[in-house]
């Protein structure tokens, strides 16, 4: 029986872990996610579902914590905002050099530097190029709610543990602090031992008599193997490219305009939109939900029959690059964005547009 | 329907609870609601305000800066908020937090002295609960019993007992709501 | 007496711990990482739990290490073993956790993690291979290289006031809480051998006690960056390292317990 309460999305990301069988929490505070740990803090989860929460020494510590805990298979999660997120990009680099699944999420906050605590969405490319060093992806999936902090939990370590590879859920400090009303559903045991032996055979928990010794590193000297290691993560990115790219559309079948925009960014499109739409601007929005895989298909599909596209940021332009790629030149694209913790309005938005598109 | 409020005033007067409250007696009538504060260094004292949207549809932006209805409770939230009341729309002020009243002809505008009321129950903690009162009298579109369900799911068990008080003073709120000037719209 | 007669069992009077890998160790002839991995390998086997133990390697010399034992093995980022182990530590607690780290490692990069797995108590073992130089990249100056050492980046000798002073991270471990066991060993000669071996079993046990962390340096030498020859290499920490850091135990929690 589904139950319907209001929670904060920071709230939601941590009533969410418990409730979805997470093993284990690790985080250090930092505005505007602190309500994660808080709320598991208070939650006490150790002693319901046996969940660890753990406030380490640093974020550096705490995704090393994460490390450690997903090398012996567990579901394991850690949040913080963009400053905390460059100190565990390191980590992040080992996980996904170590082929391990993981989720962070990351409550982006303004940059670059100690910048601001208001809400940003400046770390797209931190996120979806890279962050650490080395050739490598992590899974970029954009929450727009507090349901969407809810549900993308569970979805994130879904994908982590399908690919063995870490998730980043890239929220902002509006959907971190909106609270909103949120469905959310009975607690889901965690996996037993024996379920954990099923989905991670290799994970390091101890080495029984009859099986070789599971060792989980990045490390290797040998330059054709780790080209080949490479390789291997090419082809796991390939199909994730092929089979997880998600994303929704609004008012976008019969629109001559598109927005495209992620997070919060995509609610206020929408907002936009309806103005626009009232003057009789036929406007639509797509909201890659998936930053990494790109929806770079349906965004060339889309400009093959618009007069233009937006790319709606919190930042000085980071997707717009990659909306620039998917569209190849089938229409013109413009950028409109906001930064410093200012957020547009949709009534910002809707003269941004018009002015990109020379209409009044 | 859709209503979209801006709460402000100091820090410790209740605000972002009263927003809460609020949009969890929403929730408990089957409404879409956000509650978006402001989150800024300011939260840590001095001014704070958090926006409510309640609709009977999907909200899109949660992030807005007209509203249909401004709950003022300090003078630079008044200075700040009044001039961004959509024409037609609804003020409603405590006379103890400010030194000027409010100017807009275009608008109703009501004020609670909610401060009384803290006082006439004896408890200075339901002073949001009677602001909130006099804004649901103005914007009848909960029933009570949902409101009653939205406290009690806000507020921990083990402070039940102020369940009844809130409620007495949301009941006093609307009792002592006054009107100052009626829309001119 | 012939080679099939030395072979037969009744007079093997040594063999290579069962849980000793056949691969080929990297290490200089004459450092002491052989020597320690031998007694983790006894330890782990004696105690037969070998199904049970997690081992978290470093960045540094020991960054193989996980391929010498035959155990189950985490590679850490550099420093920051001891975060790993409290994770394994947490969600495992029936497990039997240790981290094995050398002085840039443990008392430099990941100091910090040191210091916090430690002041909260975890309980896990930590093998602390103390050389006073980094061995991997080339011979450079670690924190715990003595005053006047020669390295790679002090090569007119360490100097206090360019460089700063060497490190005595286990005293000051040994002032946290969380910390039950702490100890300095050697294993230069067959007695301190036996005396190290002792010392991280000791460890082992209490870890399973959830009395706190064990901690167990272990001064050694690196006779390729200090450019002596193994014996030398022994003699010169006997006369140098020892007086810095001289051996015994610093910490046994259970110990001062029974003498209250």
């Amino acid at each position: 029986m589904a139950e319907k309460i209001l929670l904060k999305g920071n709230e939601a990301i941590a009533i969410s872990a418990i409730r979805n069988g997470v093993d284990g929490f690790f985080g250090y505070p930092i505005t505007p996610q602190s309500e994660v740990m808080e709320t598991l803090m208070k939650e006490k989860p150790w002693e319901t579902t046996g969940m660890v929460v753990l406030q380490a020494e640093s974020e550096v510590a705490s995704i090393n914590m994460v490390y450690g805990g997903a090398c012996c298979g567990k579901k394991v999660m850690t949040s913080s905002s963009s400053p905390g997120i460059s100190l565990m990009s390191e980590g992040i680099s080992y996980i996904a050099g170590a082929e391990l699944p993981c989720v962070v999420v990351d409550v982006m906050r303004g940059g670059p530097g100690l910048g601001t605590i208001q809400p940003s969405q400046s770390d797209y490319s931190q996120s979806v190029k890279g962050g650490g060093h080395g050739d490598y992806h992590c899974i970029v999936i954009a929450p727009a709610s507090a349901q969407d902090m809810y549900d993308f939990v569970d979805w994130g370590f879904e994908l982590a543990f399908k690919y063995r590879n870490p998730v980043i859920i890239l929220a902002d400090g509006i959907i971190g602090q909106l609270m909103e009303k949120v469905e959310i559903h009975p607690v889901k045991p965690r996996r037993t031992d024996a379920e954990i032996l099923a989905v991670a055979p290799w994970a390091t928990t101890g080495k029984p008599a009859g099986r070789e010794r599971n060792i989980i590193t990045s490390l290797s000297l040998e330059a054709n193997t780790q080209e080949a290691f490479n390789r291997k993560l090419l082809a796991k990115y390939d199909a994730i490219r092929e089979n997880e790219v998600k994303f929704s559309e609004y008012l976008t079948e019969d629109a001559e305009y598109i927005f495209v925009a992620f997070g919060c960014s995509s609610r206020i499109c929408e907002a936009a939109t309806d103005m626009l739409r009232e003057e009789g601007i036929r406007a639509g929005v797509l909201r890659p939900i998936t930053l990494y895989p790109f929806p770079e298909k349906e965004i060339a599909r889309l400009a093959s029959k618009v007069k233009s596209m937006m790319s709606i940021e919190l930042n000085l332009g980071q997707m717009v690059e990659d909306v620039r790629l998917a569209v190849n030149g089938r229409c013109p694209v413009g950028f409109y964005g906001r930064q410093g913790g200012n957020v547009y309005t949709p009534e910002e938005i809707a003269d941004a547009f018009r002015k990109f598109n020379n209409l009044k | 329907m859709k209503e979209e409020i801006i709460i402000a005033g100091f820090g410790g007067q209740g605000v972002l609870s009263m927003g809460k409250i609020l949009a969890y007696s929403a929730i408990m009538q089957d409404l879409e609601v956000t509650w978006m504060p402001s989150y800024g260094p300011e939260m840590r004292g001095g001014t704070a305000n958090v926006c409510v949207i309640v609709s009977d549809r999907k909200i899109s932006s949660p992030i807005i800066t007209r509203y249909d209805t401004a709950v003022i409770l300090n003078q630079q939230s008044l200075d700040k908020f009044e001039q961004n009341v959509k024409p037609g729309g609804l003020l409603v002020y405590d006379p103890s937090g400010i030194t000027r009243v409010p100017e807009r002809k275009d608008i109703t505008v009501c004020s609670i002295d909610a401060i009384e009321v803290a006082a006439e129950l004896g408890n200075s903690k339901v002073y949001n609960m009677a602001v909130l009162g006099a804004y649901l009298k103005m914007r009848p579109f909960l029933n009570m019993e949902n409101v009653v369900k939205g406290l009690e799911k806000s507020i921990p068990a083990r402070y039940a007992d102020m369940i009844q008080k809130n409620r007495e003073a949301i009941e006093k709120g609307m009792e002592k709501v006054k009107i100052i000037s009626e829309s001119a719209l | 007496m012939e080679s099939t007669d030395i072979k037969r069992p009744e007079n093997i009077v040594y063999r290579k711990p069962a849980l000793i890998t056949d691969t080929t160790m990297h290490y200089c002839p004459g450092c002491s990482h052989g020597t320690v991995h031998k007694l983790i390998a006894e330890v782990i086997d004696e105690m037969g739990i070998q199904d049970r133990t997690v081992g978290i390697s470093p960045v540094g010399c020991s960054v193989f290490a996980y391929n010498y034992i035959d155990i189950d093995w985490q590679e850490a980022a550099h420093g920051r073993a001891p975060a790993l182990a409290t994770a394994v530590k947490r969600l495992c607690p029936d497990k039997f956790v240790f981290t094995y780290q050398g002085d840039g490692d443990l008392a430099s990069i990941g100091a910090a993690e040191i210091i916090h797995a430690c002041s909260r108590g975890e309980n896990i073992v930590v093998i602390f291979i103390n050389n006073g130089i980094y061995g991997m990249t080339g011979g450079q100056m670690a924190p715990t290289t003595l005053l006047g050492m020669k390295t790679s980046t002090t090569p007119y000798g360490r100097d206090a006031k360019l460089n700063g002073f060497p490190l005595k991270i286990t005293e000051m471990l040994a002032e946290l809480d969380g910390t039950a066991f702490i100890t300095r060993q050697a294993v230069h000669t067959p007695a301190a051998v036996r005396k190290a071996k002792n010392a991280i079993r000791k460890g082992f046990e209490y870890s399973s006690r959830n009395i706190g962390l064990s901690f167990i340096e272990i001064v050694s030498t690196c006779n390729s960056g200090w450019k002596l020859s193994p014996v030398e290499a022994n003699r010169w920490m006997v006369e140098n390292m020892f007086a810095k850091y001289p051996l015994g135990d610093i910490k046994d929690v259970l110990k001062e317990d029974a003498g209250k």
